[in-house]
């Protein structure tokens, strides 16, 4: 081969339950080694795209290949991807070690081989001393790294984590993203990873593809969404954006059309100065790191993010805004 | 919740008399067993062991014993494979009728037993020409026993969900391996409490078995209710009823003991 192949092509995939279409028309690449994310809202088909290339549910149209091998119609068994799944659906019955296992048991492997490599996967992750433990002895997080060696140890190409984090505290949260980050450098392959935490997805991806209505919104880097986004919905869903329609675009700027604004581009000034606008303070939050607030500029409200200072409501302050940083939508 | 006297004295009087009415029957049953007159005249007079010595010297109650035993054991494996495989078939497939299906197979255990014994003799003897005897009352037991296990691992199946099966699936293994290995172990309980009590329903039913057993079969309640009014026999009667109750409490007390244990982990 002359070019490697993407680790996921989906051609015109198409999957509907009853007579909602879960996922439309579908077009995507996922090159290899890639830490890839599908973000968006619940019922976006997010996680259904992930099940169809699990092989859990099969298409209605349009074709799924891994490594450029056409799998539409391959049972899960048969596909060389692996999934982490949400709940972690670890096997109740089998210790630790039995679970991490199961991958290469049903494979044949022998025992000593397989009981070799399940440590090793055990060790990746940090938990060789629970080896014989049950899974209802662990914490979630234990959990969900036993999910992770399980599906490691067999090796696949492609790792699918279906909001793996999703069930744990913050902290362990943050703790299990870097985790995640460096496992996937260390083992090299294609992690698609599954969620509807915007920051998450930011912190985590190579490459974000922004999911709604069963349709992509935008696919790009991290920065690209953030930066660029085409749409109201992904300037409202990546990150908090103030939405301008033209009317308010043509008062505040000159500018018409419709336009996004971050709410950190947003400047509290100290004085009036040449093209700032006097606003009202509607609402103050104090949120440690940094402070929103909500303003009226003459019946327009805007969301603005400063770092420090003293506010209250109903106070006036002078904000600048540059139509440099205005993202057309 | 908190109750007021007086009404826990009623509540507490009701009770003991449903139980009285109908437990002391059953006292009197076990009591008239080691009843030295041949008539149960009451009070006992003295106590005796000769009727048990009789019933198990009866080579037609041992018999009939063996028999009984027999049939439940069989129907009840007959109930296990086919009730597991519908429930897994329920469980985890979507197909057109699936409801009606699943009514379809709860439905023998309330339908009347003689409304089942007539249509059954009816299909053995004319339709499918069968000869009546032993393998008719498994076939018949089977239909009741089949819902005793079926509505047992269907709850278990449901419980459990798709999603440990889902990642076997993903790691591999077929759809037998992922029977074996994943969703079997985690059934066996609510196969063992459907069995126990598939075997207490078989143990002591009657009335199916009155119309599919045919002349040379004869099961313990049959053998009791053709004695149970001859001379002389009534003592040993009681012996057997003792020994029936024993034999069918016991599997349902240890279904209850382990539906009891599932539910609370």
């Amino acid at each position: 081969m002359a070019k490697a192949s993407p680790a996921i092509t989906l051609r015109g995939v198409t999957k509907s339950f009853g007579k909602t279409v879960a996922v439309n028309h579908l077009d995507l690449e996922i090159g290899s080694g890639e830490f890839f994310s599908m973000l968006g809202p619940s019922g976006s088909g997010k996680t259904t795209v992930l099940r169809l290339i699990a092989g859990f549910e099969l298409p209605d149209a349009g074709t799924i290949e891994l490594a450029g091998t056409d799998v539409t119609n391959l049972a899960p068994f048969d596909r060389d991807v692996n999934t982490v799944f949400q709940d972690y659906a670890l096997f109740g019955h089998m210790s630790v070690l039995e679970n991490v296992e199961y991958g290469l048991r049903v494979r044949k492997v022998n025992k000593a081989e397989r009981t070799k490599r399940a440590m090793h996967a055990l060790e990746t992750v940090r938990l060789a001393d629970f080896a014989d433990r049950k899974p209802s002895q662990l914490s979630g997080g234990q959990r969900q790294r036993v999910a992770l060696a399980r599906s490691i140890v067999v090796e696949p190409k492609v790792l699918l984590l279906d909001e793996p984090l999703g069930a744990l505290d913050m902290k362990l949260r943050e703790q299990m993203q870097i985790e995640l980050k460096q496992l996937q450098r260390q083992l090299g392959i294609t992690f698609i990873f599954v969620t509807h935490d915007q920051e998450e997805a930011l912190t985590l991806s190579d490459r974000i593809a922004v999911f709604n209505n069963g349709t992509i919104e935008q696919l790009g880097t991290p920065e690209e969404l953030y930066e660029k986004p085409k749409s109201e919905f992904v300037a409202g869903f990546v990150g908090t954006s103030n939405i301008f329609t033209p009317e308010q675009s043509k008062k505040l700027f000159g500018k018409s059309g419709k336009f996004a604004l971050r709410p950190e581009k947003v400047d509290v000034l100290a004085k009036a100065k040449s093209g700032s606008l006097s606003a009202k303070v509607e609402e103050v939050i104090y949120l440690g790191s940094y402070i929103r607030l909500l303003l009226d500029v003459d019946g327009i409200s805007i969301k603005v993010t400063v770092s420090e200072g003293v506010f209250h409501r109903d106070q006036t302050v002078q904000i600048n805004m540059s139509a440099a940083d205005l993202v057309a939508l | 919740m908190r109750i007021s006297r007086s009404a826990k004295v009623i509540l507490a009087s009701f009770t003991s008399l449903i139980l009285t009415v109908i437990y002391l029957p059953l006292a009197i049953v076990f009591l008239n067993s080691f009843n030295s007159s041949v008539n149960m005249d009451w009070p006992p007079t003295s106590f005796t062991l000769i009727w048990w010595h009789k019933a198990f010297a009866s080579s037609g109650l041992i018999d009939a014993l063996a028999t009984s035993l027999l049939v439940a054991v069989c129907s009840t494996m007959v109930a296990l494979v086919l009730g597991t495989l519908l429930a897994m078939a329920l469980s985890r497939y979507k197909f057109f009728g699936k409801n009606s299906v699943s009514l379809m197979i709860i439905l023998p255990i309330a339908l009347p037993g003689i409304v089942t014994g007539i249509a059954l003799n009816n299909a053995f003897r004319t339709m499918l020409g069968f000869q009546l005897g032993l393998i008719t009352v498994i076939l018949a037991h089977a239909t009741f026993c089949i819902v005793t296990v079926y509505n047992n691992a269907l709850a278990r199946l449901n419980r459990l969900g798709k999603n440990m099966e889902e990642a076997s699936a993903d790691l591999g293994a077929g759809i037998f391996t992922t029977f074996r290995l994943v969703t079997l172990p985690q059934l066996v309980s609510a196969l063992v409490a459907g069995g126990l009590l598939a075997f207490g329903l078989s143990f002591d039913e009657i009335i199916v078995t009155t119309f599919t057993a045919g002349g040379g079969v004869q099961t313990l309640p049959i053998w009791i209710l053709d004695n149970m009014f001859r001379p002389g026999k009534a003592p040993i009667v009681n012996v057997v009823a003792v020994f029936m109750v024993v034999v069918s409490v016991i599997p349902i007390y240890f279904a209850q003991k382990l539906t009891a244990k599932e539910s609370k982990s």
